[in-house]
């Protein structure tokens, strides 16, 4: 056991300049603002890789002065397992499994990602009804991810009850899901030239059921989290990224549509069945904690609305098209991106004509906003940290890939 | 030792001491909130959440690892981690046990190629119960926690039966 431990604890697993957990980087800094001249020492202080708020293995190290952050330095990297090379040894159909694990909780869309850049460069029409199904299952998908953001922020404050309801509403999303794929979270439903399965028998009456009651669900959502006086207190003006910054920080999705940016991909570069589809785009005015919680509600009742009008008008026909059995593109270079659940999830694809990407490139979308976080958390209190941090909604399986 | 027996009125346990240990431990194994990747919304959340709801079994989340009995390793473990899962098992109190959770708990599953995934997370800390799958449903995750009771229920015999020898 000790010497196994020690092989995997044991060698070059501290490379140079990064941090032992345990110990505090150099440099602290003394805060010439005392009171009475005196000076008092900055902290610093360690939050995660295990902490219950940053939402999986983000690592913040944060000085403090008193209460207050003055500096945060953000560590990445303790997810990362090699999503994009490990992509150059997989056959095309099976990248989607990759896909499905980079972005865990929206695993739909980083696959449609995928699917959509190996299309480009293979010789193939899609038929309408895959595009209809793509579409709907993606929908599916960013309100069960939505869901887990909104229960998870709510417990970031201290509440517990809404994370109950977002999990029973999360569940009969995932029978959906599960109807529709065949598992509950790894989907490996879309692949390059359609869908895997038709929607099986029953399944329309399914949504319908759930769809009857999401609406009004929705609004006692909103009542419970965002109609709490607390919550309102907890959150309104903090962590604000106003337009300017939105943008030099590359953010897309949620976060930069809450600074009043109108940049959704599925209407800036249509994809799918979107064309089609009626739906509006919620913005925000500030850019603060608030106004991308209020955004990403409204995103789910435009969800919502997708799926009632997918189902309606879901055209017959085939669902895939006919794609050989190893899938082999000409050789050359795409970028197909599509609008998940954080932002704008994207490949760049290089092929050479063999069976396997030469290369593939992931844009996560929460990289970016992991990044912003460096620059919005100084100044607030250290209470706030966490709020920020859940308000930008970062996952980190896709932004350490 | 069946305690319902004894609910009568007025009335009393004869019970040894270990044993009542046991059974209380047995019956409030308290995991550690610290999901790594993937599984940790199938086994940490889904699993707190109402459909499941483990807590009826007296499986709870604790946010602190030195107020958990319990850790579910729920996720790939990789080379910059490894040190952190360490030393968050090392701060467990005792008695302590290990549920590997997935594919990548229990041998790096689908990211085994990659060199910076650790094989197992039994190659850092003593594992007791594994849960193939990728990731594993909520039930699964049950039905260790069932496993792993009993495994605390056998330990106590084993012992107590050690003594009477
Ligand atoms: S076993 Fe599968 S679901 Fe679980 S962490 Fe590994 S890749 Fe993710």
């Amino acid at each position: 056991m000790t010497d196994r431990c020690e092989e995997t604890l044991g060698v070059g697993l501290l490379c140079e300049g990064q941090h032992d957990p345990g110990v505090p980087p150099a440099g602290l800094r003394r805060s010439p603002s005392g009171v009475d001249g005196l000076t008092t020492e900055h902290l610093i202080i360690n939050m995660g890789p295990q902490h219950p708020s940053t939402h999986g293995v983000l690592r913040l190290i944060i000085e403090v002065d008193g209460e207050e952050i003055v500096a945060v330095e953000v560590s990445v990297g303790y997810l990362h397992r090699g999503i994009e090379k490990l992509a150059e040894h997989r056959r095309y159909d099976a990248v989607g499994t990759l896909m499905d694990r980079g972005d865990y909780v929206s695993g739909m869309m980083g696959e449609l990602a995928f699917a959509l850049a190996a299309e480009q460069l293979m010789d193939v029409e899609v038929p309408r009804k895959a595009h209809w199904l793509r579409s709907l299952a993606s929908e599916l998908n960013r309100l069960a991810s939505h869901l887990v953001w909104y229960g998870t922020f709510g417990l970031d404050t201290g509440a517990m009850g809404q994370f109950l309801y977002a999990m029973r509403e999360r569940e009969a999303l995932l029978d959906i899901l599960e109807a529709l794929s065949g598992q509950r979270m790894m989907f490996n439903y879309i692949r390059p030239g359609g869908v895997v399965a038709d929607m099986p028998l029953g399944l329309t009456e399914q949504i319908r059921t759930f769809l009857s009651t999401f609406d009004t669900y929705l609004d006692e959502y909103h009542q419970l989290l965002g109609g709490n006086e607390i919550f309102q207190m907890r959150v309104k003006g903090i962590g604000t990224i106003d337009r300017q910054m939105a943008l030099a920080f590359g953010l897309t999705g949620a976060n930069l549509r809450a600074a009043g940016v109108d940049f959704d991909v599925r209407r800036a570069r249509p994809y799918a069945a979107y064309p089609e589809l009626d739906f509006e785009v919620p913005l925000g005015t500030t850019g603060d904690a608030w106004d991308r919680y209020i955004v990403r509600m409204g995103e789910m009742r435009q969800s919502a609305r997708m799926i009632a009008q997918l189902i309606d008008g879901m055209p017959e026909g085939a669902f895939t098209a006919k794609v050989p059995r190893i899938i082999r593109p000409n050789a050359g270079e795409a970028y197909a991106s599509v609008e998940s659940s954080r932002g704008e999830t994207g490949i760049h694809l290089f092929a050479d004509g063999t069976e396997h990407p030469y290369r593939m490139h992931y844009r996560g979308p929460s990289l970016f906003a992991a990044q912003a976080l460096e620059e919005i958390l100084p100044g607030h209190l250290i209470a706030d940290a966490v709020m920020i941090v859940g308000s930008t909604d970062i996952m980190l399986g896709e932004l350490d890939r | 030792m069946a305690i319902d027996k004894f609910t009568g009125e007025n009335s009393i346990a004869f019970i040894r001491s270990e044993q009542l240990f046991d059974f209380a431990r047995r019956n409030s194994l308290w995991y550690i909130a610290f999901g790594i990747a993937c599984c940790a919304i199938e086994g940490l959340m889904s699993a707190s959440g109402p459909r499941f709801d483990f807590d009826r079994m007296g499986v709870f989340f604790r946010n602190s690892p030195r107020q958990a009995d319990v850790m579910i390793v729920a996720g790939t473990v990789n080379h910059k981690m490894a040190l952190t899962v360490k030393r968050l098992y090392d701060q467990m109190p005792e008695p302590k046990w290990v549920v590997a959770m997935g594919a990548c708990a229990c041998t790096g599953g689908p990211f085994r190629e990659y060199p910076n995934v650790v094989l197992g997370v039994d190659t850092i800390i003593p594992v007791d119960v594994y849960i193939p799958g990728c990731p594993p449903r909520p039930e699964s995750v049950q039905y260790a926690f069932i496993e792993l009771q009993k495994k605390i229920a056998r330990r106590t015999e084993e012992r107590l039966a050690a003594r009477n020898r």
